[in-house]
């Protein structure tokens, strides 16, 4: 068993294509650079230092990682990851 | 180009008059690959705000589950410019991930008449298209 990561169209560069793939780690953070050491430069494009960057969204199963503990959130075998990037702009320039 | 039903593309419209002064924005599904909007999804801009929309990140985790579910894919994304013209802003390009989606933007500025303009945004570069209202 391992914890599947769903990979948004935009990303799957670093996967080879592949819509989804597998990792392992006790926590969010711990399986970003698990999934780093095989996709290299995949994990750059979701965290920010210390954070997730703030305009992707990473769920575990239903729940935005945001409202679970961020890289901190625990994760297991059989869970879900699924990323996306947020779907947003404005007309003020920053 | 965007082809695009007349239906659909006053749906747009009416959802951006509605939000105005805050900006509207949504999403159109179709069957991957075949670059035809069909399914008018209206999002929740989770900013309220007049110069800034984010969806819902609950709401498009749900949207976007359904979209891969029915085989479909975001072919249109858009979203409303409540005081400004319907050109992308930096901060629309900077955040713009679906390079395969036409980006529509429409501006509410004026009272009587919509501006309805429609972009590719790819790496950071934008195309604007033709857009064509099939009666």
């Amino acid at each position: 068993m391992a914890i599947e990561v769903r990979i948004p169209t935009i990303l799957r560069s670093y996967t080879g294509g592949a819509k989804a793939v597998q990792g392992s780690g006790s926590t969010l953070g711990e399986l970003l650079i698990n999934l780093d050491a095989e996709h290299g430069g995949l994990r750059a494009r979701l965290v920010d230092g210390e954070n997730l960057r703030r305009f992707v969204n990473v769920y575990l199963n239903d729940e935005d990682v945001r409202f679970l503990g961020g890289l901190d959130t625990p994760v297991s075998d059989g869970d879900t990851v699924t990323v996306l990037p947020a779907v947003a702009g404005g007309s003020v320039s920053g | 180009m965007l082809t695009i039903s007349r239906d659909l593309y006053e749906k747009i419209i009416a959802h951006a008059r509605a939000d105005h002064p805050d900006e509207a924005c949504g999403v159109i599904a179709g069957p991957a690959g075949s670059d035809r909007p069909q399914r008018f999804i209206p999002m929740v801009n989770a900013e309220r705000s007049p110069t800034f929309y984010r969806f819902d990140s609950a709401e498009q985790l749900k949207v976007w589950r359904e979209m891969d579910d029915r085989d479909e894919e975001p072919v249109v994304i858009y979203h409303s410019h409540t005081a400004t013209q319907a050109y992308p802003s930096r901060t629309d390009i900077s955040y713009a991930s679906e390079p395969q989606a036409h980006y529509v933007l429409v501006s509410t500025r004026d009272e009587q008449d919509t501006e309805f303009r429609s972009y590719r945004i790819s790496d950071a570069e934008v195309t604007e298209e033709s857009v064509q209202v099939a009666e």
